[in-house]
């Protein structure tokens, strides 16, 4: 672990759905200021993560700490606070409310938790707009846009209150090229002109390399890398650099567990 | 044998365990809505809003049906009051029918079949679309913001909804029985304004009403909150909440009847 | 612009419903203004109800001038007790009125049918009504007629 600040401080947190254990005794810090990536294969709770660091769901065992808060143990009241203050997520597909305008879902924020008059509201939108270059599209409804600009209203909405964190689910997924660069310019420009620390959930390793500044990788409920992509890349686990480079087979087998290939066709034939 | 004894009683166990947790559920939840938030928790622009998707859109529904209950009402009544030369008690009749029992009663199934309906649709939708979550890590309370209004605007429109059942049924019985069959105008009309007491038929059937719109409004919005975000979740918690509702209506209405008839 | 309409819908929802409201108030229950004036209670012991039971009307010469808000029996005396409310407009009744339990229609609905007398004083809030009819029994008016018949 790096002995810069850490914004979220998690210990010997363990969570599981069911019968399973998703995450076991686990430890991490995210780095304040920093663009952390969080990547794994596809089921080992990686959302689940953000939503246990949001809030949403409380973890079996262990503490999260956010800014200095210990998230599971706070009450209701002081939970709202907490995210009103120092969390925007943002959700895969937009989350975007859809009764209401383009405008009307970035004033929402600003409208419900302070008390400024409309002019100032509308200015405010207007900037949080223009960071995410919609500001053109301010009255269209949220069905009338496109998966690409959806997401990037529902940003300008995350940032309106000038949050400390950013959570990004799955930012990158599903995007076209050209959408996806404006993301990654966006995701990045706003942390380093905000001061946020951002967390990004994805498996979009080439992408999340280009702007992360460290990278976490889960599997098997445990953390099996921290530290920055370069460093994963050239010195990581066996494991790890299966998953960076995109090696389909390694510690990660091709072929799920079964019996003799021969054994099975024969058996047909009987 | 046994063992698929066992089996069945300890699937039958947990269902009703689970149901007991549901119910569990959604009293905290009714709790929680009502216990911060008053009317205006979204803003009154909000409220209105609910208000006119929620009752007025319902009306062209409820009015239809009222001046057809209301009229079959007079040709059933006309033919059981005739077997004892009663023709005149016609109006006392649908009245007091509507007023105590049939105004509330059908409107709140009409109700729950419409408006219960779109309620939890719409929430349901909102869940699997994730615009509650969103709502949640903005800080803003999606109990006080989209149920609370919700629930209010149930409990307001439905009573207007029963009222106007009411009259329409009433005029509808009118109709079919002075236009119709011969029942003296003033025989009708005076015999109910004699029998209907205003504290007592009018009042008590508004009260049931408000039961109604509360218990079908907070399982409408309960079942949508608490959906399964698929769409196969949605469909199976909308017809839900037209059955729960509809059974609910129906057992309370008998709790509320007994209530009213012992006290007097 | 929408919402605009929307209020207005809304509003004149509300409307309907108070308008409903008003309507069964006073078209269908027949609530009039008297009923909602002041009242004043009075006394009435009958020998047998017949059926009589609270709420039924108080009438004068046909027109409802008040309603009964108590029935229970005297367990001293063993008689009926009617406690009854008469608008305050009818506060001209005399010591000697009389009260009689009689049927309503043929659904036979029983009503108390008050007759002035010929006294100068009036009843007042609270006061007792002395003269007193009580029900018609149909036992005992049978009987009555099998008596007189078998006295022929």
């Amino acid at each position: 672990m790096s002995s810069e600040q850490a914004f979220v401080s998690i210990r010997g947190m363990s969570f599981s759905r069911g019968n399973r254990l998703i995450f076991d005794n686990i430890d991490l810090d995210i780095p304040k200021g920093k663009v952390t990536a969080i990547m794994g294969p596809s089921g080992t709770g990686k959302t689940t993560l953000l939503r246990l660091i949001g809030g949403q769901i409380l973890p079996d065992a262990g503490t999260i700490e956010v800014d200095g808060y210990n998230v599971p143990t706070l009450k209701r009241a002081q939970l709202f606070e907490l995210r009103k203050k120092s969390m925007g997520m943002l959700f895969q597909s937009g989350a975007l409310f859809t009764d209401l305008s383009v405008f009307d879902n970035v004033a929402f924020p600003i409208r419900v938790h302070s008390d400024l008059p409309e002019s100032m509201v509308r200015d405010l939108v207007l900037m949080k707009l223009e960071a995410v270059g919609l500001r053109g599209a301010r009255h269209l409804m949220p069905a009338e846009l496109s998966g690409g600009m959806a997401r990037r209203v529902a940003l300008a909405r995350t940032i309106a209150l000038d949050p400390e964190m950013m959570l990004y689910d799955e930012p990158f997924t599903g995007l076209d090229p050209i959408s996806l660069g404006v993301t990654v310019k966006l995701i990045k420009s706003l942390n380093d002109a905000l001061s946020l620390t951002s967390v990004l959930v994805t498996h979009d390793v080439e992408e999340a390399c280009t702007i992360a500044d460290y990278v976490c990788l889960l599997s098997e409920g445990g953390v099996i890398g921290f530290d920055t992509p370069e460093n994963l890349i050239e010195n990581g686990s066996e494991q790890v650099r299966q998953f960076m480079q995109g090696k389909p087979d390694g510690p990660v087998p091709f072929h799920f567990p079964a019996n003799d290939f021969s054994a099975d066709l024969l058996k047909r034939v009987k | 044998m046994i063992n698929k004894l066992i089996d069945s009683t300890q699937l039958l166990g947990r269902a009703a365990l689970a149901r007991l947790q549901a119910l569990g559920r959604a009293g905290v939840f009714l709790f929680s809505s009502l216990m911060w938030g008053g009317p205006g928790s979204a803003g009154f622009g909000d409220l209105i809003k609910q208000i006119y998707s929620i009752g007025v859109r319902s009306l062209s529904i409820i009015i239809v049906a009222g001046f057809f209950v209301g009229m079959v009402l007079g040709l059933q009544g006309y033919t059981i009051l005739s077997d004892f030369g009663s023709e005149a008690a016609l109006g006392t009749m649908v009245s007091l029918t509507l007023l105590r029992e049939l105004g509330p009663v059908v409107t709140a199934l009409l109700f729950a079949g419409r408006a219960g309906s779109a309620l939890t649709a719409e929430i349901g939708l909102m869940k699997a679309t994730e615009q509650i979550s969103a709502m949640e890590m903005m800080g803003v309370d999606p109990l006080k913001r989209i149920i609370t209004p919700r629930l209010w605007a149930g409990f307001i429109a439905m009573p207007i909804l029963a009222l106007l059942f009411s009259l329409v049924g009433i005029w509808g019985g009118a109709y079919v029985g002075i236009n119709m069959l011969g029942v003296d105008e003033g025989a009708y009309w005076g015999n109910m304004q004699a029998s209907v007491q205003f504290y007592d038929d009018v009042i008590k059937g508004l009260i049931k009403s408000l039961a109604f719109g509360l218990v079908v409004t907070w399982i409408a919005v309960y079942q949508g909150f608490d959906s399964i975000p698929t769409s196969e979740g949605i469909s199976k918690a909308t017809t839900q909440t037209v059955v729960v509702a509809s059974l609910a209506v129906l057992g309370l209405d008998f709790v509320l009847t007994a209530i009213m008839l012992g006290s007097i | 612009m929408r919402t605009r309409l929307m209020e207005l819908a809304v509003g004149a929802f509300i409307v309907m419903g108070i308008i409903a409201l008003v309507l069964m108030a006073f078209r269908v229950s027949g609530l009039s203004a008297s009923d909602t004036g002041d009242k004043y209670t009075v006394k009435a012991y009958f020998e047998n109800l017949g059926g009589l039971t609270e709420r039924a009307k108080v009438s004068m010469s046909g027109v409802t001038i008040g309603r009964v808000t108590k029935v229970y029996l005297d367990t001293e005396d063993y008689v009926a007790v009617v406690e009854m409310e008469i608008n305050k407009s009818m506060s001209t009744l005399t010591l000697d009125t009389s009260a009689a339990i009689l049927t309503a229609g043929l659904l036979g609905e029983k009503y108390i049918g008050l007759t002035v007398g010929a006294e100068d004083e009036y009843i007042e809030d609270g006061g007792v009504i002395e003269d007193t009819q009580s029900a018609l029994v149909l036992e005992e008016l049978i009987g009555q007629f099998l008596f007189s018949k078998a006295e022929e």
